[in-house]
């Protein structure tokens, strides 16, 4: 980590117009995330969390205000992104939906495959790289989703409640296998999540929005060494401490937004 | 610890069998039923054939089952029936061809271009819901009498369905592909090759499904009006002369054809679309 600026974000706000009400999604947001820095976003649902992270991806304009992503090497894509749904290809085997991000980058097959097996092999999927994603189950899918980002090697990654979907034990399975590539590439991350837990397992700094519209209520650190291990984290002291005060900071917001319905 | 060996040896040994019991039971289920599937056709023609021996019904209209195959047998021999159903099953496949690749050249750009779509949706609305049998005669006038005019009368029939489908499969393709394609930075072409194609193969193959089935219906009419060979032509030459035993000879090849085509759809989508869950 060098400290570098990666992403700034200034004065963003973004409204949508849906025929006669307008919805003010995001309202003058601002924040820097360093280089190598690893960002998890909470925040009670609806606050625009998911809208922020697709202006980052370039899916949505800014009503007004402006993103940066500070870009290091010019063949690099900017962001790939880990969608919280079902999203890797049907209709591509294992192994070309995550060497899709290298193919759109005109990577040579060679060289591009070789980059995709060393991703499913560190998530430990090498054996299904023929397979079609419809012969496995939901958790190995979500690995491959994410290894398709990894292997796409991008300037930032974002991630949008990636394991909200599946049950406990896979949820911690994907968490330590995240950690564990994380921590081998220290690639500067945008983490969207409903779970504190998850956000100070994964955290370097910890985003808390303000529900509808959405505004930066805290910024907070996360002063837990690297490597982490899941389970020890859960029991340290700073661990409880967080915990307790990003609740705090939740639970006005989650009221708040329960008044306004 | 012998004895204790032993005893563990034969109960694996009966787990086996009663594996091996399961087993069988489960095949000789699977056999009885494809047996029972083959059995109603065969009672259907045997009820038949008694009821015409019975002089239940009149075999001057219905015939029956030993006479078609007497009349089928030289039919076969001649090399008559083959004749009339190649005739009748290279219309069906020019037809098909012709109506299936424009079809899905103009869905696939309906599809993806917004403009294009409204440019062309109102006339396929309008168009669409004419009886292809309504505008044969206009068909026949245009292309005149000779194959062409029934390739064509195929052609328009196919060239609908796959073009509807394959526009739908484009347009129904789930937003999330699209995210994942925009934001690893994809372009037009790479969306076009890597998401929307494959993404609406396989409405386009529902289509072509559809399609076959239509050509299969076009081609008998098609082949009513001035055609001098063909499956169709055999129905309506043995009409015209009354002869059952050869109108039901070329109800035969139809459904044969009509099995045969749609194996062959089955085969190439299981090749084309190896990804789909079956």
């Amino acid at each position: 980590m060098d400290g570098a600026e990666k992403i700034r974000v200034e004065n963003l706000t973004k409204i949508f117009n849906t025929g006669r009400t307008s919805v003010v999604a995001l309202e003058n947001v601002n924040l820097t995330v360093e280089d190598g820095e690893f960002l998890c976003v909470v925040g009670p649902s609806g606050c625009g969390k998911t809208t922020m992270l697709r202006i980052l991806a370039g899916l949505e304009k800014p009503t007004s205000g402006r993103v940066y992503i500070k870009a290091r090497n010019a063949g690099k894509p900017p962001t790939a992104v880990v969608f919280q749904g079902d999203s890797i290809f049907p209709w591509m085997k294992v192994v070309e939906n995550v060497e899709y991000g290298l193919r759109i980058r005109g990577i040579p097959l060679e060289e591009r495959r070789a980059i995709a097996l060393e991703y499913l092999k560190k998530m430990g999927l090498e054996r299904f790289a023929d397979l079609y994603p419809y012969q496995l189950s939901g958790g190995m899918k979500q690995r491959i989703n994410v290894a398709r980002a990894f292997a796409s090697d991008p300037e930032i990654l974002l991630m949008d409640e990636p394991f909200g979907a599946l049950d406990e034990q896979n949820k911690l399975i994907l968490q330590q296998e995240l950690l564990r590539i994380w921590e081998g590439s220290y690639k500067t991350t945008v983490f969207i999540t409903h779970s504190i837990d998850e956000a100070l397992l994964l955290g370097d700094k910890i985003l808390v929005m303000t529900a509808q519209p959405g505004r930066v209520k805290a910024m907070l650190e996360v002063k837990i060494e690297r490597p982490r291990d899941i389970i020890l984290i859960k029991s340290s002291p700073v661990f409880i401490e967080l915990y307790r005060e990003i609740w705090e900071l939740l639970r006005e917001e989650v009221m708040k937004a329960r008044n306004m319905r | 610890m012998n004895a204790v060996q032993e005893k563990l040896n034969q109960t694996i040994k009966m787990e086996d069998l009663a594996d091996d019991a399961e087993n069988n039971s489960r095949q000789k289920k699977a056999f009885f039923l494809k047996t029972f599937s083959f059995l109603s056709p065969l009672f259907l023609l045997l009820l038949w054939e008694v009821m015409a021996a019975l002089k239940l019904i009149d075999v001057r209209l219905f015939s029956s089952p030993s006479r078609i195959f007497e009349t089928l047998i030289p039919l076969v021999s001649s090399g008559e029936l083959l004749y009339h159903t190649l005739i009748s099953t290279s219309r069906i496949v020019l037809g098909f061809v012709a109506g299936a690749v424009p079809g899905v050249i103009l869905g696939l750009s309906m599809g993806l271009f917004p403009p294009v779509r409204a440019l062309l949706m109102p006339l396929v609305a309008v168009t669409f819901p004419i009886p292809k049998l309504a505008i044969m005669p206009l068909i026949l006038i245009v292309f005149g009498l000779g194959e062409s005019s029934k390739i064509f009368t195929i052609a328009i029939g196919v060239f609908y369905l796959v073009l509807i489908n394959t526009m739908a499969g484009v347009l129904n393709i789930d937003p999330i592909y699209i995210d994942v394609a925009k934001s690893f930075g994809a372009s037009k072409i790479q969306f076009y090759t890597t998401v929307a194609f494959p993404g609406a193969l396989p409405m386009i193959f529902a289509g072509l499904k559809l399609g076959m089935g239509t050509a299969l219906l076009l081609i008998v009419a098609a082949e009513l009006s001035a055609a001098r060979a063909g499956v169709g032509w055999m129905i309506w030459r043995a009409y015209d002369m009354f002869d059952i035993e050869r109108m039901f000879c070329a109800l035969i090849v139809l459904a044969f054809l009509g099995f045969v085509f749609s194996y062959l759809l089955d085969l190439l989508e299981k090749i084309v679309i190896p990804w789909k869950k079956r």
